[in-house]
């Protein structure tokens, strides 16, 4: 990838990230915050090859502290974001329906 | 080796996949409807980048990295499922922090190894260093502050000259690396110090109210901080993912910081619950005590009720006795409506997410343009644990440090019962003129019992 190529995919994605944030309702912004938090969990695949590509002792341990705490990132992000939103859909789908209490 | 170019190709085409379906989850988790399945699709998204990841040529240490993603992953798995609703915004913190640790990390391994190419690559490695340890640290006094670990908010004279000078000394560190002058393990290990260091400073003064602004600002910086180690690593999953993270929870914050009036630089460099002496003295009036018998008895007989929950609800997890109040009056014929103040709680659509779970329908939730004109014909107002977003100093006090933030004019109700568990100010430090309002009560006591108790004075009315 050469650099201008590299600045092109920087300049759209973040056009992208903006346009989808842009038309949210409030009530979805812990989510949707919570969501991207889980999205930048991808720099596990980056801890991943650095501590892949790791030879001194040193590089070792930073790599396998980044490792871990990557796949803290994209595992509490996902969890934590699926709680929040299971909430969403329950409350939608029992909106019409009985309340028995 | 022909052989790893199909390799290499396949990863990359994975990745491009991987992209793809962040892109089309978060859009889906843009939408109540889609919420839900948006969430799967980037889960689904970051399975593939993450198996695909153990082809990458020569790869090795894989009897740590599996340990080390175990334990990651479970810990944060046991975590995220045993919190409590109402703790969920420390724990965003807490793992937003890890990803900018983790973006930090992939920084350390590339700087002390030294083999990065080119200048502008370096450049990368250190700024993306740099922001991800300021994010780390940051999110963890944030992770503090929420959870009660951290509960003054440390402030001195001379502490912005203090973290302007960290961030030029981290600056120039930086540069001496990219620059390839100085890069001894030394220089580099001062710079991620000093970094880290920063993200302490930096967070120590910003007092709880503003935390919401402050875990959506370090979301973005994770963000960012992936992205450029996704240049270094030459990663285009990484380049894309952070940079739509980055911009995305950039306007995100931006969003948090206009509903509460401040611009991003007066949550960062002003001490904010230190101001609130100026108002403290325009305040007259008393503070009222009501019973919640008699609260019962006026809420029953009312014809429009308006529920403003705030932070003391969350505290008190009263969600779920908030709507059965909420129900015993509408069965009565009362009119109930909640109304919600952007940044009430401490993230923006938090309060949103325990009505939620209590089950509350979303037609009965209204924000701050939607309701603000209804208050008026309200016969009462119920603020159960909300101060700031309801304190009319917001709108007529020039000396106040909340001055022109929007609020809910709930004083505008022809009563006011607030619930409040003592006394205090709110968490910005500021007495509430709400609070003195001749039609203003006050109903002391955790928001679960007080809501409890109302809910048997209106059954026994």
């Amino acid at each position: 990838m050469t650099g201008i190529v590299a600045l092109y995919i920087f300049m759209l994605a973040a056009f992208t990230g903006y346009e989808v944030i842009s038309r949210v309702p409030v009530i979805l912004h812990t989510p949707l915050m919570s969501g991207s938090n889980f999205v930048h969990g991808i720099v596990l695949v980056g801890a991943m090859v650095a501590l892949g590509g790791a030879h001194t002792g040193l590089e070792k341990t930073i790599g396998f502290i980044g490792v871990l705490l990557a796949a803290g990132n994209a595992v509490g992000g996902y969890v934590v974001t699926e709680r929040m939103l299971e909430m969403f859909k329950s409350s939608g789908a029992r909106r019409g329906g009985n309340r028995t209490h | 080796m022909p052989d790893w170019v199909s390799v290499d190709l396949a990863i990359q085409a994975s990745y491009f996949v991987t992209a793809v379906l962040f892109i089309i989850g978060l859009k889906r988790m843009s939408s109540p409807v889609s919420a839900r399945s948006g969430i799967m699709w980037a889960g689904a998204g970051m399975a593939v980048a993450t198996l695909v990841t153990f082809l990458y040529p020569g790869m090795s240490n894989y009897g740590l990295m599996l340990p080390a993603m175990l334990i990651g992953a479970v810990l944060a798995w046991w975590s995220g499922k045993r919190v409590a609703m109402t703790d969920i915004p420390q724990m965003i913190a807490l793992y937003n922090g890890m990803g900018g640790g983790a973006a930090a990390a992939i920084a350390a391994v590339e700087l002390y190894r030294g083999e990065t190419q080119g200048y502008a690559t370096t450049t990368l490695a250190v700024a993306g260093g740099i922001i991800g340890s300021v994010s780390f640290s940051g999110s963890a006094i944030a992770f503090g502050k929420l959870q009660g670990l951290i509960t003054r908010s440390v402030r001195f004279r001379g502490q912005q000259i203090l973290n302007l000078l960290l961030l030029a000394a981290a600056l120039v560190l930086g540069a001496l690396v990219a620059a390839n002058l100085h890069a001894t393990p030394a220089v580099v290990t001062g710079l991620f110090v000093l970094a880290l260091v920063l993200g302490l400073t930096m967070t120590l003064p910003i007092g709880g109210a503003d935390m919401p602004v402050v875990i959506s600002l370090y979301n973005a910086l994770t963000g960012l901080a992936v992205g450029f180690e996704g240049f270094v690593l030459n990663n285009a999953a990484m380049i894309i993912a952070g940079t739509v993270v980055g911009s995305a929870g950039t306007l995100l914050t931006q969003l948090m910081a206009k509903a509460m009036n401040r611009s991003l630089g007066n949550v960062l460099f002003s001490g904010f619950g230190d101001t609130g002496g100026a108002a403290t003295g325009e305040v007259s009036g008393s503070l009222k005590p009501i019973e919640a018998s008699d609260v019962g008895v006026m809420m029953a007989f009312a014809q429009k009720v308006i529920i403003v929950p705030g932070y003391g609800m969350a505290v008190a997890q009263a969600q779920h006795k908030v709507w059965e109040l909420a129900r015993v009056l509408i069965d009565r014929g009362v009119s109930v409506k909640f109304a919600i103040h952007p940044v009430a709680g401490r993230m923006p659509g938090h309060m949103n997410v325990l009505l939620a779970e209590a089950g509350v329908p979303y037609d009965l939730i209204a924000d701050l343009d939607e309701i603000n004109a209804e208050f008026e014909t309200a016969d009462v107002a119920l603020i159960i644990g909300a101060n700031d977003v309801v304190n009319p100093v917001a709108r007529n006090d020039k000396s106040s440090p909340i001055y022109g933030m929007p609020i809910l004019n709930a004083d505008k109700a022809k009563n006011v019962v607030v619930i409040k568990r003592g006394k205090g100010a709110g968490f910005s430090g500021i007495e509430n003129a709400l609070f003195y309002l001749d039609n203003t009560r006050m109903l002391y006591g955790d928001a679960q019992k007080a809501v409890g108790e109302l809910i048997q004075s209106v059954k026994a009315v």
